[in-house]
């Protein structure tokens, strides 16, 4: 069974291949990637249940020892973060196929091919036991999202790709010389060793390994200060794009932090990980009141949303990860859905600005109700997985004794309603306006946007799934985080 | 561990931030190129002592050099080399677009400063509007 993960990694890279060849026959394309994301994710599935009755599975690349060769790890928090992923992708894989066949959404054949390269490193960077091979999926990963982001070479892609591009990089680049750090102190770089020796090491160099893979993981999950390169940089791309970078890029980063800190005994780091979980909440809400652009408002509220994620790492409570990663999990495809009905707006209407949409409400209804769901879900009103997954994080809060990060989160959720509300009275209330010139005009659009709002109302149907199974969810993730914690049943799979 | 591997990192690892700091993204690309050294160096240095080269039933464990950071040296060394390449494409595109390869402000911070600017503008129209009518009213006259 352990044989699949290799070919969750190796399939959508072969797929990649293919697609690259086919790139000028669009009909072979498009099935070719999508044939290849349903087995990922059908790979993907029985995986997970495997997980579920026999307990962590690991592969021994080449069959070599694991310290000296690559392991992949399935726990139950990997297979988590990679089923919702990869229906995530693939999701965003059926709205593009849609959005292709308009004349504004027709695009260089090569976005399929990269996308499922993009598919092979995240499947790479959650199944990963040792950090060098999560910085080779993390290089995977961010090389075809910087071809994601700036192959159309518009000015302002580029302008932001180059913030973007050499950010990641210095983040890459610190993320080496960290591996350098944990081989000279430690002499390996696989995870459950590090866990094991880690721990073991003088207090200042623990830190000094904790902290130093706080900025690195911290760039990637744009947490604050190191977000700034996000609510710029994403809006600009295609809306496929953009949903698809909101909905896994930084959420790869919190995973590998959770994961990263919380193996190695990182505990002593939560007051300073709780403190900038809170700043990135506040900072990025109120970054998003500032704006009047859909996209940009969404992208803000990504940074915010991190913040809560962090709350539970910074907690290093059950409670608190078991919420992290319940949030992590809703998160994932509400935002990615957000940002496809963004899409909609902007191909219906040639400009997502809350300036010059109005009233869509009346003309679009199905459009308005679209909206609505995932908004309120992002707000966490109840009964949506949103209320469930902030609950669980200000109940672990209120348990770890850390109000003021519990006023704080409570708070910024008022903000978060407020924006949401604001996109809502903008975009949907009020006198209709006549689209733009630029919007859609072609006869092939109906059956187009037919696909592309069947693949929106499926995540979102997906969404309100997780909602429906909350209480399975959130005991498979106390699960996850207390095997997390305990460190020994990871260290013990891999080193049996 | 050798000091002058130590200071060659320090050194090559400042000069590359230096060079990242500047606008011109044919810079950038170069203090990538000189802060991947240092990556690789301090991989390196993480190995412990030199050795004879690690082959199987040649040398002995013990006076060889510890390869797996040699390995990931070398990997390191091609990702980094392609992103090199990415970089410069995207200088190469950017110079098509505007001329040359300057990293441009960022938008938000124009439309902010531009706001403000505004604000000291009307702020200070406002003032001198009202020194004018205070100016124009003249002496105040006690009856």
């Amino acid at each position: 069974m352990t044989t699949i993960m290799s070919l969750l990694i190796i399939g959508p890279l072969f797929g990649a291949g293919i697609g690259v060849g086919a790139a000028n026959k669009a009909a072979i394309r498009d099935s070719i990637t999508l044939l290849t994301l349903i087995a990922t994710a059908a790979g993907a599935a029985v995986l997970a249940v495997d997980v579920a009755r026999n307990g962590t599975q690991v592969l021994r690349v080449g069959g070599w020892r694991p310290d000296l060769g690559i392991v992949l790890v399935a726990d139950i928090f990997a297979v988590l973060v990679l089923l919702v992923a990869l229906c995530t992708i693939l999701v965003v894989e059926l709205f593009a196929i849609g959005q292709r066949k308009t004349l504004a959404g027709v695009d260089p054949g090569i976005v399929s091919p990269i996308l499922l390269v993009l598919t092979g490193g995240v499947c790479l960077s959650i199944l990963t036991g040792d950090l060098f091979t999560l910085f080779v999926a993390f290089e995977l990963i961010l090389v075809s999202s910087y071809v994601l982001l700036t192959h159309q070479g518009h000015r302002s892609q580029i302008h932001s790709g180059m913030t973007y591009v050499v950010i990641n990089l210095l983040a890459s680049t610190l993320f080496l010389f960290g591996l350098a750090f944990v081989y000279a102190a430690t002499g390996t770089v696989n995870i459950a060793l590090l866990a094991e020796r880690i721990p073991e090491l003088a207090d200042s160099t623990r830190y000094g390994i904790g902290l130093w893979f706080l900025v690195v993981f911290g760039t990637k999950a744009a947490m604050f200060p190191l977000f700034s390169w996000l609510p710029d940089s994403y809006p600009t791309a295609p809306t496929t794009i953009t949903a698809v970078f909101a909905g896994l890029l930084s959420k790869i980063g919190v995973y590998v932090m959770i994961r990263f800190q919380v193996l190695t005994g990182m505990n002593e780091l939560g007051t300073i990980i709780l403190v900038l979980a809170g700043a990135t909440m506040v900072v990025g809400v109120v970054g998003a009141l500032a704006q009047d652009d859909v996209k940009r408002i969404l992208s803000f509220h990504v940074v915010s949303q991190i913040g809560y994620m962090l709350m539970g790492l910074g907690l290093f409570s059950v409670a608190g990860i078991a919420g992290a990663i319940l949030f992590l999990i809703h998160h994932m495809p509400v935002k990615t859905v957000l940002f496809l009905v963004g899409g909609l707006i902007e191909d219906d209407q040639g400009t997502s600005s809350l300036k010059r949409v109005s009233g869509l409400a009346a003309r679009r209804p199905y459009l308005a109700v679209l909206f609505a769901v995932p908004a309120m879900n992002l707000a966490g009103l109840p009964p949506l997985s949103g209320f469930v997954a902030k609950l669980s994080l200000v109940d672990a809060g209120i348990d770890g004794q850390s109000i003021a990060i519990v006023v704080v989160s409570l708070v910024v959720s008022v903000f978060t309603l407020l924006s949401m509300s604001k996109i809502w009275l903008g975009v949907f209330w009020g006198t209709p306006t006549e689209p733009d010139a630029t919007a859609l005009a072609d006869p092939t659009s109906v059956a187009s946007r037919r696909m592309m709002l069947s693949a929106t109302t499926l995540a979102i149907i997906g969404t309100l799934g997780i909602a429906l199974f909350a209480g399975t969810l959130y005991d498979l993730s106390e699960q996850a985080a207390t095997d997390l914690l305990l460190r020994t049943p990871y260290i013990e799979a891999v080193w049996p | 561990m050798s000091g002058a591997l130590i200071f060659a990192v320090a050194g090559l690892a400042a000069i590359g931030t230096y060079l990242i700091t500047s606008r011109s993204l044919s810079r950038i690309v170069l203090g990538f190129s000189l802060f991947g050294h240092a990556t690789v160096l301090a991989l390196l240095a993480a190995g412990g002592p030199a050795g004879n080269a690690p082959i199987a039933d040649q040398t002995s464990v013990a006076d060889s050099a510890d390869p797996l950071p040699q390995a990931l040296a070398l990997t390191a060394i091609v990702i980094s080399f392609g992103l090199t390449l990415f970089l410069l494409a995207l200088a190469r595109r950017q110079h098509q677009l505007t001329g040359d390869d300057l990293v441009e402000d960022d938008l938000e911070d124009r439309r902010i400063a531009a706001d403000a600017d505004a604000a000291d503008a009307r702020e200070a129209a406002e003032r001198k509007a009202a020194e004018l009518a205070e100016a124009t009213r003249g002496p105040e006259v006690w009856t």
